[in-house]
């Protein structure tokens, strides 16, 4: 109203000293939230009491956590594990691979936040370029050109990884019904994940659909094309809990690359003591 | 003119390291370079008589004898299975010891063993080496069919006397770390009687 009421039409300082203080006002509520999730997470990770044995999973909630486990293992046996059979069964693996592309596509605006967030303007540059290569020559990401181009490799960053560049704790080990094993870090992650991608806030319905339908193809794709190692680890191990434990933190703490791996440890030092 | 014998040699000798220096994407660095040409060589070795297995087109049972051949001849079997074992193998006597480090590696060439068949089509190749700590972390890209390619690494020592390899991880994973928790459950499921335990490693896998 204000405009159509200004006698001089809107000049382009008038917008750009609009634009500023807008973007002035968004800082600081930026800056306002990150504190708040920075404040947040920390409160919900608890960390483990000093005479905690290093190498030792923190898991305070194991006999909840199990619980969870075995819903889980019979999730995947009454439905994930068949339904993700036949449906890889139907579809030909061109068909998998460039839905999952599709979906992987979607998710790098997130990543890109995320790395600019933790600082790796490196990370966010070439996830940037990797987007849009997949995007327009890769016909809305179901091509994977940029691999092709020899481009590199998706950083594939996400909120859980920013909060351990900024030095939140891991927090207890956590298996979620459906989702898994996770932290409480990671857990926290993934929730603010779900409002940090700028497509999300782009994308409407019936697309928003085609998203989501997209992302629970790839889970499908991913349970079929993997099946003997996750049947192995959920059906032939000896305490299928323990191990899904152990892969899960070996495996996102090389993907957040916190050092002090216990893998790292010597076991020439003492091979008894070395994982205790 | 014992000089001019003497230089092209170390020449040859130089060029070499530095050429591999550049191969493995290092720095050439005198100290290591002989290292990491031997650990690099070992696990070359392997990936070569893997690759020959997967390309072989032989019987699972007949992949496995040979996993369990090459297991045995490059890898510090000993130390893993204390290792898989754990602060346990302080109260085990010597003959335990011997029966489940021997358990372990029929084990391990099982259940490793049966996945070759998922890597029918795929191959294998050594793409580069760095000195952690005491060993060498040898680095293979596996190029398995429809598939993007990931890395192994090999963790090579000398440590036993002899240049093995005593781990290996994939994506973080150590091998050594998930059969320690699998070791681990399988001794709980036995109330911690060792004897009890190697027989089901024995059956396992």
């Amino acid at each position: 109203m204000i405009v159509y009421l200004d006698p001089e039409p809107a000049t382009a300082t008038h917008v750009l000293k609009l634009s500023t203080s807008l973007k002035l006002a968004q800082t600081r509520i930026f800056r306002a939230t990150l504190l708040s999730l920075i404040v947040a997470s920390v409160a919900a990770c608890s960390t483990p009491p000093a005479d905690h044995p290093p190498g030792e999973p923190w898991d305070p909630y194991e006999k909840t956590n199990r619980k969870v486990h075995s819903f889980n293992k019979g999730v995947d046996r009454a439905i994930l594990r068949p339904v993700a059979n036949t449906y890889s069964g139907i579809m030909g693996d061109e068909v998998e691979d460039a839905i999952s592309q599709f979906s992987d596509n979607l998710s790098m605006p997130g990543a890109v936040v995320n790395n600019v967030l933790q600082g790796n303007m490196k990370g966010a540059t070439e996830d940037t370029y990797r987007f849009v290569v997949n995007t327009t020559l890769g016909l809305f990401g179901f091509i994977d050109v940029a691999t092709d181009l020899n481009m590199p490799e998706a950083t594939e960053a996400d909120f859980g990884e920013t909060l351990a560049v900024w030095g939140v704790p891991e927090g207890a080990y956590v298996e979620r019904p459906i989702f898994g094993p996770s932290t409480q870090r990671d857990s926290f992650g993934n929730l603010v994940d779900l409002f940090l991608n700028p497509l999300d806030y782009w994308i409407r319905d019936p697309e928003e659909y085609w998203t989501a339908g997209a992302s629970v193809s790839g889970t499908l794709t991913q349970r079929s094309r993997f099946g003997s190692t996750i049947d192995g680890v959920l059906y032939d191990s000896a305490d299928s809990y323990a191990q899904a434990r152990s892969l899960y933190l070996q495996n996102r703490r090389f993907e957040v690359g916190s050092t002090g791996s216990d893998a790292y440890l010597d076991p020439y030092d003492d091979p008894y003591l070395d994982l205790e | 003119m014992t000089y001019e014998k003497h230089i092209p040699s170390r020449r040859t000798f130089l060029s070499g390291v530095m050429s591999f220096g550049l191969l493995s994407g290092l720095a050439p660095s005198a100290g290591w370079a002989l290292n990491e040409a031997n650990s690099m060589a070992l696990v070359d070795k392997v990936v070569t008589e893997i690759n020959a297995v997967i390309a072989s087109g032989k019987s699972e049972a007949a992949m496995i004898r040979d996993f369990e051949r090459i297991f045995s001849r490059y890898a510090d079997v000993s130390i893993i299975a204390r290792s898989a074992l754990g602060a346990d193998s302080r109260r085990a006597t010597n003959a335990q010891l011997r029966a489940f480090t021997t358990a372990f590696q029929g084990y391990v060439a099982r259940k490793y063993g049966k996945r070759f068949r998922e890597f029918i089509g795929g191959k294998i190749e050594v793409t580069g080496v760095r000195p952690v700590k005491s060993w060498h972390e040898v680095e293979a890209t596996v190029r398995l069919r429809g598939q993007s390619p990931f890395e192994v690494l090999f963790l090579v020592s000398d440590k036993s006397g002899r240049n093995l390899f005593f781990d290996m991880m994939i994506e973080g994973v150590s091998m050594r770390l998930a059969e320690r928790t699998e070791i681990g459950a399988m001794l709980d499921a036995n109330n911690g009687d060792i004897d009890k335990l190697i027989s089901a490693v024995q059956r396992a896998g």
